[in-house]
């Protein structure tokens, strides 16, 4: 659409004059942020919402007075689900747009795409996405949460009430790859097997063979990182060959509101660990998903990737007030304080300096048979320590690389 | 641990999504030579509609049904509108249903958002030596069986058949003999949609509903026809028999990525040895 993009693109411009005549005895001009997330494509029924969250938080900022003063204005692009996109784009927000901090990506594979430009250019992205953890690198703040934040948690609990065989199911790419490798770590510590372990490639809907597997493998629980539109016909498919085991995730319903989607009882007895959905019962929460639905009451669900990157704004606005100053260094050196901190939608969230990967609380939430949530259980202020404790420091050096348990920071 | 009955419901489930997924691609593209990109969205568009039809009460076999119409009236509208105008010009009508496929998706995701609730897969499942199967699927393998047997009925069997493949082979001399040979193209073009929104509607309740669930059909799809050639029987349904074993075989031995790897190396070996596909070297010696 590329008209219709015009026409959002020359009322922007006509608003952003319109401020800049305004608020010209303050010389000051706008925060510039960019936006790069799927708004069509495989994910975009994940990730649409985060642009809502963005906007809200945008919006809320500018009626408040700006960050600073400045008021915030978004360059936002759809990059389509497309990994080739996000490198596009991401160049020109950095390069013609210029912006100040880059808002992007949903799939791990869209953010390995685009860090080393943020590398290149020197530019400042938050990731408000949950991954499989691992980056360490100066120019990322991540405010999704990571596996010590989700599998640590999930997988002891799930293997204490169904028992230690675990299979793995997950999407053949770095998301899943790593993240089946956590749990693989995971389930040994504690003394369980994994009796299979599966990966299926992105656009795959098809499970037939998969679901015979896990029958044959006699799992007490399938752990399944199935990623986008296609691999969720998993849950449909699998309900239908009645194989009725309990199922643990990080990714479903949390993101892909999979327990909307399809028809009762196909998501029964899923436990996800998230930060945020839409049915979680604190008063923070609730005031976040009403004023949400005000803004935006045609939002098919509010997902913890929308509360992060919510999240991501307000500590974007207060990391620069502090440092007076839009400057990557100086708002690295803010964060190095420790003290980077939000009260916000998921409750209290601080950016540890180590990592620059944000705290959590953790919900473990439960799909019951009518597709209602509950919440079994939850885990206070989890840090992001893995990263921390394997030896990664941005305080003190910037290796703009990649960890996993089986390739950790290299040892000084 | 694998039985007999598992393997041949492998194969069955596989050779089912085969034969639905591709009978409206062998009839547009095999038959009558247009490569239609937007096969995938009038699978989406059969799936939506299904699935609509189903949400307002109507009985699911009835609203499949309504989703294969539906997808079939828009068919020969774009057969009136555009596709005509592209005969014999295959790579103008690459780009062109290219766009619509484009047009459909991105106007589906606007109009309707990114996702749609399903309406849950029927008849509930049976149990054969400790594995649980759906029933459902037990009927989309014979629905494939019966869709390929009425195809042939139809083309063979019957006077509209008979029209239909003497047009398609030999248009001037169907009209001189007095067939509306414009019609013709519209009717077959339109089947083949109905089709492919046939199998949007089988396999809807089995599946996400997003904008994009169209791409999904389109590799198997056009394996399957490439690999069959030109004629629906003797070419896509033999085709998609041995890609079946070969889908299933490699799945069960080394998991799905094989099974798609074992797919596409089965088209390269084919196409190198028989270009003109299995009906081209079943018929070659009789041309």
């Amino acid at each position: 659409m590329p008209s219709g993009r015009q026409f959002v693109k020359a009322m922007r411009l006509g608003g952003a004059i319109g401020v800049l005549t305004a608020s010209v005895a303050l010389a000051q001009d706008a925060i510039k942020i960019g936006v790069l997330e799927d708004q069509s494509g495989d994910f975009a029924a994940a990730t649409m919402v985060k642009v809502n969250a963005i906007t809200l938080a945008a919006e809320e900022i500018n009626a408040a007075g700006g960050i600073g003063g400045r008021p915030v204005e978004l360059v936002v692009y759809d990059t389509q689900s497309d990994n080739t996109r996000y490198q596009e784009f991401m160049r020109r927000v950095l390069q013609s747009d210029q912006v100040d901090v880059v808002f992007a990506g949903f799939s791990s594979a869209s953010r390995e795409a685009y860090r080393p430009i943020v590398n290149q250019f020197d530019g400042l992205a938050f990731y408000n996405n949950q991954y499989e953890g691992g980056v360490c690198d100066a120019n990322m703040i991540v405010t999704g949460a990571v596996p010590e934040q989700q599998f640590s948690t999930l997988i002891p609990w799930m293997m204490e009430k169904y028992g230690k065989n675990v299979y793995t199911l997950a999407a053949d790419y770095n998301f899943g790859q790593i993240s089946a490798e956590w749990v693989r770590q995971i389930v040994e510590e504690n003394g369980g097997t994994m009796v299979g372990e599966e990966f299926i490639p992105l656009g795959v809907s098809q499970f037939g063979q998969s679901i015979q597997n896990i029958q044959a493998a006699k799992p007490g629980f399938v752990v399944t990182l199935l990623v986008g539109a296609a691999q969720a016909s998993y849950y449909e498919q699998a309900a239908a060959a009645n194989v009725n085991l309990p199922m643990a995730s990080s990714v479903n319903v949390g993101q892909g509101y999979e327990h909307k989607r399809f028809t009762p009882p196909s998501l029964k007895d899923m436990y996800v660990t998230t930060n945020f959905i839409e049915e979680v019962d604190t008063p923070a929460a609730k005031a976040f998903v009403e004023k949400f639905r005000a803004r935006f009451p045609d939002e098919p669900y509010i997902n913890q990737e929308a509360a992060n990157s919510y999240i991501a704004m307000n500590l974007y606005k207060l990391m620069v007030e502090r440092a007076g100053t839009t400057d990557h260094a100086a708002l690295r050196a803010e964060i190095a304080k420790g003290d980077v901190c939000f009260d916000g939608p998921s409750g209290k969230v601080c950016l540890d300096p180590k990592s620059q990967h944000m705290s959590h609380t953790i919900f473990l939430a439960k799909v019951e048979a009518d597709h209602s949530i509950s919440f079994p259980t939850v885990w206070e202020n989890i840090e992001p320590y893995w990263l921390g404790e394997a030896g990664c420091d941005l305080t003190k050096n910037d290796p703009s690389a990649q960890y996993t348990p089986s390739s950790p920071p290299p040892q000084q | 641990m694998l039985t007999l009955f598992s393997f041949l419901f492998q194969f069955g489930d596989a050779f089912a999504f085969l034969v639905i997924a591709s009978m409206g691609l062998a009839i547009i593209f095999g038959m009558m030579g247009v490569i239609n990109l937007a096969h995938g969205e009038f699978i989406m568009c059969g799936a939506y509609t299904t699935v609509s039809l189903a949400q307002l009460g109507l009985p699911l076999p009835l609203a499949i049904l309504g989703g294969s119409l539906v997808a079939g009236l828009i068919g020969m509208v774009l057969e009136r509108t555009i596709i005509r105008h592209l005969y014999h010009r295959p790579l103008d009508s690459i780009v062109a249903t290219w766009g619509l496929s484009m047009i459909a998706t991105q106007g589906v995701l606007i109009a309707l958002g990114s996702t749609m609730q399903g309406v849950g897969t029927p008849l509930g499942s049976f149990t054969v030596g400790g594995f649980s199967y759906s029933t459902y699927r037990v009927v989309l393998m014979g629905i494939a069986v019966l869709l390929l047997v009425g195809l042939y009925l139809v083309f063979y069997h019957t006077r509209a058949g008979v029209i239909a493949r003497a047009t398609i082979q030999l248009p001037r001399m169907a009209r001189a003999t007095g067939v509306d040979t414009g019609k013709v193209y519209t009717l077959t073009f339109g089947l083949g949609a109905a089709l492919a929104g046939l199998a949007g509607g089988l396999y809807a309740p089995t599946m996400t509903l997003v904008p994009t669930m169209g791409a999904t059909f389109m590799v198997e799809s056009f394996v399957t026809v490439v690999i069959g050639g030109g004629d629906i029987f003797l070419g896509a349904a033999p085709a998609a028999a041995i890609l079946a074993v070969i889908r299933s075989g490699m799945t069960a031995w080394q998991g799905q990525l094989f099974g798609q790897i074992g797919l596409l190396i089965t088209v390269i070996i084919v196409i190198r040895l028989l270009p003109g596909g299995l009906s081209g070297w079943i018929l070659g010696g009789r041309k």
